[in-house]
């Protein structure tokens, strides 16, 4: 990849970066960040990690970030007053960035010098190469990171169903009063029509 | 080097004029298609100085509807709510439409073109990830019509945003299954590789098209493409007997002509991804590089700048037909409600198409012997 492009991509990223923790409408933080992972998906294709991209730019932004603004949308979150004088709130939060910039640090003092890189197997990003090393080099982790989901999904289907038979052990169960739920004419007509 | 350049810009300009034409034109074919279905004449005013009269040639309507609708639209007031979001209420229409004309770079239009010592591959951008870059594409989509419901302020134009984001999501994924399982099938992310795959023929003289191959990948794919264009019988985010106009209520003159273009060119694309995927793309029954090999055995040799030129055009045939069968289709079927709609994605069409691809996979491991 030229390294214009290199700096260009790389600058947009931190810009957007920025825009994720500096704004305070959370709608325009997510857009910031679909902003983020999109420029990262290209980084990676430039970077000849193709596949690797497009899979980015089709999870993160094309499924995760919408499924954020869902979420705000649908719980109705509004813009963030700031926080004002939550002390504690501030101080923590310095301690954590404090953290990350260090943990930055050594990720860049630790880097591979430049005469030590190798120039990467002609098949690199391949979807070929890609999914031999998913399938052989770490297909334990891959078969967990799987059931991982699946349990996850399955969680909150349960979690998620109104009669679930795992609540129904912990709760008593609700009073079947049919007379009470039945609803009344007004609203069973409105409900055909709707 | 330079004339590479100059061959890459002509494909880029030629793909593009031909699809904004093809979605304009779309306007004519969903309303002559709707008056063909209910029985009426449909457009038919507006003539050029009288041009078509005198020659006596019937009025169909085509200039008041690609020509002055559109001058219409883009003259009229641009109107933004009080309290909307200014900067997304512009951005979101062209955040739609982007999306959808930029995947139809991987269009294969045709096979190869020699001119000279040139040999030209007939699509526009040859990337050999084509299958990942359109759900990409396809995917980011979603982003202007949830943001243009947002952007409104306005809480139909919010609900129409919403459903949109759910119902896009949701049928992307159904989407996504029949596509890898032709992609399994294919063994090739390379659009341009599927259509030469379907190049021959089967017992001597059926085309090898993919729709024989996939028939339940294709069906998947037509319905979840017409759900992710949105339109009739899944136009949930519209819905105007509930929601107004959902996401566009508060989009005027060019803007809104933005989003009613998205959704022709979205059809326009489902009808390129059937054909490229299913209907053999630019091939043309018993047509080889050296031209015509009948099933009986006869031959016809034609030059190369014909055998293109059949290619380029049957592509385009088979996308207008495909565009056609959708308008039919909108035209016909009622609107599903909200429940049934992600009853026919989740429940339907996603475990149909997880089949789909497990069958598939086993099919092709089993007959590649691997």
């Amino acid at each position: 990849m030229p390294i214009g492009i290199f700096m260009f991509l790389a600058a947009l990223a931190i810009i957007a970066g920025f825009g994720v923790i500096m704004q305070r409408n959370p709608v325009h933080c997510v857009l910031a960040l679909a902003l983020v992972l999109m420029d990262l998906g290209v980084l990676f294709m430039g970077l000849d990690a193709v596949t690797l991209g497009f899979l980015q730019i089709i999870v993160y932004v094309g499924a995760i970030m919408v499924l954020f603004l869902f979420v705000i949308w649908l719980l109705n979150v509004q813009a963030d007053p700031g926080l004002g004088r939550h002390l504690a709130l501030k101080l923590f939060g310095s301690i954590g960035a404090a953290a990350l910039a260090a943990e930055f640090a050594a990720i860049i003092v630790q880097a591979p010098k430049l005469s030590d890189l190798r120039p990467l197997p002609p098949d690199f990003g391949t979807v070929a190469a890609l999914a031999r090393s998913l399938f052989s080099d770490y297909l334990v982790a891959f078969e967990v990171t799987s059931i991982l989901l699946l349990a996850a999904i399955v969680g909150a289907i349960a979690l998620a169903r109104k009669t679930s038979p795992a609540l129904a052990l912990v709760t008593p169960a609700p009073a079947r009063d049919a007379s009470a739920l039945a609803p009344t004419g007004d609203a069973a007509a409105q409900r055909k029509s709707a | 080097m330079t004339i590479e350049l100059v061959i890459g810009a002509v494909k880029a300009v030629v793909i593009v004029l031909l699809v904004l034409g093809l979605t304009t034109m779309m306007l004519w074919f969903e309303r002559k298609g709707a008056a063909l279905i209910q029985d009426r004449i449909g457009a038919n005013r507006a003539d050029i100085f009288g041009i078509g009269k005198r020659f006596g040639m019937p009025n169909f309507g085509i200039i008041n509807t690609v020509l002055a609708d559109p001058i219409k639209m883009f003259t009229k007031e641009d109107f933004v709510p009080d309290g909307a979001d200014h900067f997304l209420h512009w951005l979101a229409p062209f955040l739609a439409l982007f999306p959808v004309l930029v995947t139809f770079a991987v269009a294969p239009m045709g096979d190869v073109l020699q001119i000279g010592s040139h040999t030209i591959d007939l699509q526009p951008a040859n990337l050999n990830v084509a299958a990942l870059y359109l759900l990409a594409t396809i995917g980011i989509g979603v982003y202007g019509i949830a943001l243009g419901g947002w952007a409104s302020n306005n809480r139909w134009a919010l609900l129409g945003g919403i459903r949109a984001s759910a119902q896009m999501i949701s049928y992307e994924i159904a989407m996504s299954l029949a596509i890898i399982a032709v992609v399994v099938s294919y063994g090739t992310l390379d659009l341009q590789q599927m259509c030469r795959l379907q190049g021959g023929v089967w017992f001597g003289f059926l085309p090898r098209w993919g729709i024989l191959l996939q028939p339940i990948s294709f069906i998947i794919l037509l319905i979840a493409g017409m759900a992710e264009s949105k339109r009739v019988p899944f136009d949930l985010p519209e819905g105007e007997s509930e929601l107004v106009a959902g996401y566009f209520t508060e989009y005027s003159g060019g803007k809104q002509a933005v989003f009613m273009m998205t959704d022709f060119a979205e059809v326009l694309l489902v009808s390129v991804l059937i054909v490229t995927f299913f209907f053999g793309g630019w091939q043309v029954p018993w047509l080889a590089r050296d031209g015509f090999h009948f099933p009986g055995g006869g031959h016809l040799g034609l030059p190369n700048l014909v055998v293109a030129l059949l290619e380029f055009v049957a592509f385009w045939v088979k996308v207008v037909i495909f565009c056609f069968f959708q308008i039919l289709i909108r035209w016909t079927l009622p609107r599903f409600r909200y429940d049934q709609l992600m009853r026919l994605g989740w429940k339907g069409l996603v475990p149909l198409g997880l089949l789909n691809l497990v069958v598939t996979a086993f099919v092709v491991v089993v007959a590649g012997g691997k």
